[in-house]
């Protein structure tokens, strides 16, 4: 332990605690800028500088250790002078742009202004001049707004290993930059918007379908209607300042109609469907009917990291689509039938805790019900916008239940939200399958939490089938290279793109530390525990639209709908 | 009467810089033989007796900076030299791995043994790409000969970046990263290149190695001045008559070095400024030339030694001018990672640029004064701490010369 002097206050703190967090337990708020608690320090911005007694230089709170008897002041007149310099510094080449910024309200910029009551600025007012990029349908970026942080580079070079942002020129040249300096679309950029979390200001951000949305509304001709993923409901509560989780499901389905929505469904129900057809395909292959490992493919960023990366092995992709995608196929078939409906009319929303989703949707061969299957992919922010723009008060707004044939869901389905999810559901369902018994116990919580890879041997009666689940992609390049290798110990993986599962989706609130991941996990699985049916072939709507429709898994019907086939995306400069 | 004592270029001119029998006639390779028949403790607290600092700038004890090194368990550690040599007005570490390398390549091997690292690497600035080979065979004879024995030295090259003389900017960019510094602690000798135990020391330190093992310690902490003994080779350019080199006792005064060495401001000009240690060093005055070059003697000052660059300015030169030219060079060398450095230097620049055009108020230097403080303390390395160094110190004592622009 050390014993140091903050501001006044006497503390004792462990060894090697940098002053940032000495300062922390004590109580003392020091402000930072390109500091993230599940990143290495950067200490690059200098914002958290601070006077250490004895010596001339301001340390940088985030970087240095604390040492026995040293005496620290985090507001001297010298810190105070310094710190507002560089903010004025960096606000002097920042676009003055609040208003019109998706961040406004939740930026980090924002805020050091506030606190540092910024009226003006001596430095003279200059942008850089860069231009937008706009090129993906997910997301993009305003170098304009960067302020050199490299949060996100570490994002996506680091914790994602795609590396599609770089540094790149030097001193007030440098910049952050697609590869090679492309734009993002001809970039390894996988879409999955953890950039988007990581960065602090309005430099990066998803691309919004608000608009269309709202003119869909407005045209009486329209039926709109919406699907919403498992890892929405438990953040979106977020968005409207409520806490983690605390959204009730019938409240979030009212608030949904309040905004215009005509028919309000529910992903979970073809999450159930995905494992009828997941499982099925598994158990083919586990017969000898195709490549071993399988991997899910239900998180568009991981098929784009396969394609871009890992293009040998496409075969071992589950050729089922995810969830949306399978919704979107039915929704303009099944549903259209069911509800005597002209499906040229029907308006398809899919509310997703995901950007990468908003290219998904795009894909040219997503077309299987002879309509894009899926019009428009708004995230969880996006809905916030919306419910906040209605001006809704949700402590107010009475239940209501999802409508018919595509709102019936098992907690099976509920727990994609969260890495191992899939992969529980999936054995939910297998088990019972396979070894012909009832599953008394439905929880595998080996496979729960947001350890980055976790594997499991799962006995299904005397067949042992191996398991493993990756959350963000660095994890996923372990495992893929180990297959690719040829040395891969699994039958079946999970891996999402992102780090926790869905529920830190590149479109979930502005997720500013895995704490809040792991918080919204513990909802997912409260959610799944609280519901009457927790295995998905026990969804009475989905063995209805197999009686009905489909007939089987992985029958005619069901390959021409709801399976897929995947591009070799590999970029010739990789 | 100052003369010129030559430690690190006592070779110089004398030895064929390709022939190693030279260097071994003068007594070459005598010291290393000694420092590995020494225990590495002794060896160490030798060359920390002779209180050698750091020549490259920031005076750093040499044989304490060696012991930190030591004293970390590691199977693998450094020893690189710093041959960056980036400061404008500098070409000290040229003149002496142009006419006597191996100085610096035993001098770099003394202290592979007495830190116990086997792989060193000489980081030479991209812009003497002539120097690559004068090394590589320097190194390859000493090889050959059995000196290196289990040091492996190699020739790493920069590329044109100002800030890699910074150790760690220095060491990233070995490490084939952005020449980008990192922040400290942990320091270099206990994790540096690729996170182990390295030295990262100045050619120029180095080259003292093999005299002060030859002639003992307390022989040369007796030369100079006592807190910063030994010599400095001083780079004269500018306004001066004698636009060379050379090596004298930190005791020398400035004024002897311009006036004695120097030979004085040249067309029988009057003397106005003098930059002393390179492009971040401050601009001093005739009132202060009577002080020792020492490092804490220039410290004193408000000055810095730095790299002992010497650059002379007559009565008719523009001082506001020149600092505007080397605002302008911050701004171009800056690496960019921290935002003051990033925004201070480019800012700097506008304002100086500002003022020198004549459209300045006091305002323009009251504002460039507050950033200069700032950037002095909060910038990440020592090129944002020390670049407005010259604003600064020109403000302080040459402010008729701003005056003189203001509308």
């Amino acid at each position: 332990m050390a014993n140091i002097t903050i501001d006044g206050i006497k503390a004792s703190v462990p060894d090697g605690s940098t002053i940032l967090q000495a300062a922390r337990s004590v109580g003392v708020a020091i402000p930072t800028l390109c500091y993230h608690p599940d990143q290495s320090i950067k200490a690059n911005c200098r914002i958290c500088v601070c006077e250490v007694e004895g010596n001339r230089l301001l340390q940088a709170a985030c970087s240095q250790p604390v040492a026995e008897g040293m005496v620290i002041k985090t507001r001297s007149p010298k810190v105070l002078e310094a710190r507002k310099t560089i903010l004025e510094l960096i606000l002097a080449n920042h676009p003055q742009d609040c208003l019109n910024c998706i961040r406004n309200g939740n930026c980090e910029l924002q805020d050091l202004s506030m606190e540092y009551c910024i009226r003006d600025n001596p430095f003279e007012m200059k942008v850089r001049g860069f231009k937008k990029d706009f090129s993906t349908p997910s997301l993009f970026r305003d170098p304009d707004k960067c302020v050199m942080c490299r949060r996100c580079v570490e994002a996506c070079s680091v914790i994602q290993s795609v590396h599609a942002l770089g540094v790149e020129n030097r001193g007030c040249h440098s910049m952050v930059v697609p590869t090679l300096g492309m734009d993002l679309i001809d970039s390894p950029c996988i879409m999955c918007g953890q950039c988007i979390h990581a960065c602090p200001v309005g430099a990066i951000g998803e691309v919004e379908y608000i608009e269309d949305f709202l003119k869909a509304v407005a045209d009486p001709d329209k039926i709109v209607v919406t699907q919403i993923a498992p890892a929405v409901r438990v953040a979106i509560a977020e968005e409207i300042g409520m806490q983690t989780g605390e959204m009730p499901m019938e409240t979030f389905v009212t608030g949904l109609r309040q905004i215009g929505f005509d028919y309000v469904l529910h992903t979970n129900f073809t999450a159930d469907l995905t494992i009828l057809e997941e499982g099925n395909e598994l158990l083919k292959r586990l017969g000898g009917g195709g490549k071993l490992p399988m991997f899910t493919s239900c998180s568009p960023g991981w098929v784009n990291f396969c394609e871009t990366f890992y293009p040998d092995l496409l075969d071992n992709l589950s050729t089922c689509k995810s969830p949306q995608q399978m919704f979107g196929a039915l929704t303009k078939t099944y549903w259209a039938e069911k509800m005597g409906v002209d499906p040229s009319k029907i308006y398809s929303v899919s509310i997703m805790p995901c950007v990468a989703k908003k290219f998904e949707a795009q894909r040219p061969e997503m077309n299987s019900s002879g309509y894009q299957d899926v019009d428009v992919v708004l995230t969880t922010r996006e809905i916030g916008r919306l419910f906040r723009m209605s001006g809704l008060d949700f402590t107010k707004l009475p239940p209501s239940n999802f409508d018919s044939w595509m709102g019936a869901y098992t907690g099976a389905a509920v727990i994609f939200g969260a890495s191992g999810g899939v992969m529980e559901a999936a054995l939910r369902t297998v088990y019972e399958v396979v070894t012909g018994k009832t599953l008394e116990d439905v929880n595998f919580t080996a496979t729960r939490g947001i350890t980055g890879i976790k594997d499991a041997e799962v006995d299904l009666d005397g067949t042992k089938v191996k398991v493993a689940i990756a959350n963000g992609l660095a994890n996923a390049r372990k495992l893929m290279d180990q297959v690719r290798a040829g040395e891969s110990p699994y039958h079946f993986i999970e891996i999402m793109a992102c780090p926790g599962g869905c529920i830190g989706g590149g479109g979930q609130p502005i997720t500013k530390a895995n704490a809040k991941r792991v918080e919204r996990i513990e909802a997912i699985y409260v959610e799944d525990e609280g519901l009457p049916m927790r295995k998905s072939h026990e969804n009475p709507e989905v063995k209805a639209l197999y009686d009905e429709f489909l007939h089987e898994p992985l029958g005619h019907k069901s390959h021409e709908l709801l399976h897929t086939h995947y591009h070799d995306k590999h970029k010739k400069y990789l | 009467m100052a003369e010129e004592m030559r430690i690190v270029l006592r070779n110089y001119g004398k030895v064929d810089p390709l022939k190693i029998d030279d260097y071994i006639a003068q007594g070459g390779y005598k010291s290393l033989e000694k420092a590995r028949s020494m225990d590495k403790k002794a060896l160490i607290d030798e060359v920390k007796k002779s209180n050698l600092r750091g020549r490259g700038g920031a005076g750093f004890n040499c044989g304490l900076k060696w012991s930190f090194a030591a004293g970390n368990v590691s199977p693998q550690k450094y020893v690189v030299c710093n041959a960056d040599e980036g400061e404008p007005g500098t070409y000290k570490d040229r003149l002496i791995m142009e006419g006597d390398p191996h100085t610096l390549i035993e001098g770099m091997a003394v202290c592979a043994y007495a830190i116990g690292a086997t792989q060193g690497y000489i980081y030479l600035r991209g812009e003497y790409p002539f120097l690559v080979e004068t090394l590589n065979i320097a190194i390859g004879q000493a090889k050959e000969k059995g000196f290196l024995q289990d040091f492996d030295l190699e020739v790493r090259s920069g590329a044109g970046a100002y800030v890699c003389g910074e150790e760690t900017a220095l060491i990233e960019s070995i490490e084939g990263k952005r020449g980008e510094p990192r922040f400290k602690p942990p320091f270099p000798p206990n994790e540096g290149l690729w996170s182990k135990p390295t030295i990262v020391n100045n050619v120029e330190t180095y080259a003292n190695i093999p005299v002060i093992l030859e002639k003992g310690a307390e022989w040369y902490a007796g030369i100079g001045v006592a807190s910063y003994p030994g010599t400095k080779v001083f780079t004269l350019t500018g306004d001066v008559v004698n636009r060379t080199f050379f090596e004298v006792p930190t005791d020398t005064t400035i004024r002897d070095v311009i006036f004695t060495f120097g030979g004085g401001v040249r067309d029988g000009k009057k003397f106005k400024a003098v930059q002393i240690g390179g492009t971040s060093g401050a601009f001093i005055p005739e009132s202060l030339l009577d002080t020792k070059v020492a490092f804490d003697d220039m410290g004193a000052i408000g000055a810095t030694l730095g790299s002992g660059a010497t650059f002379v300015m007559d009565e008719t030169r523009d001082i506001v001018d020149v600092v505007t030219r080397i605002m302008k060079f911050f701004e171009h060398e800056s690496c960019g990672k921290c935002a003051p450095c990033r925004e201070g230097t480019a800012r700097m620049y506008e304002l100086m640029e500002k003022v020198n055009d004549g459209h300045g108020s006091a305002k323009d230097t009251a504002l460039m004064n507050k950033l200069g403080n700032v950037m002095s303390y909060s910038c990440l390395c020592g090129l944002g701490q020390a670049a407005p160094a010259p604003v600064l110190t020109t403000i302080k004592h040459f402010g008729a010369d701003y005056q003189a622009k203001m509308k």
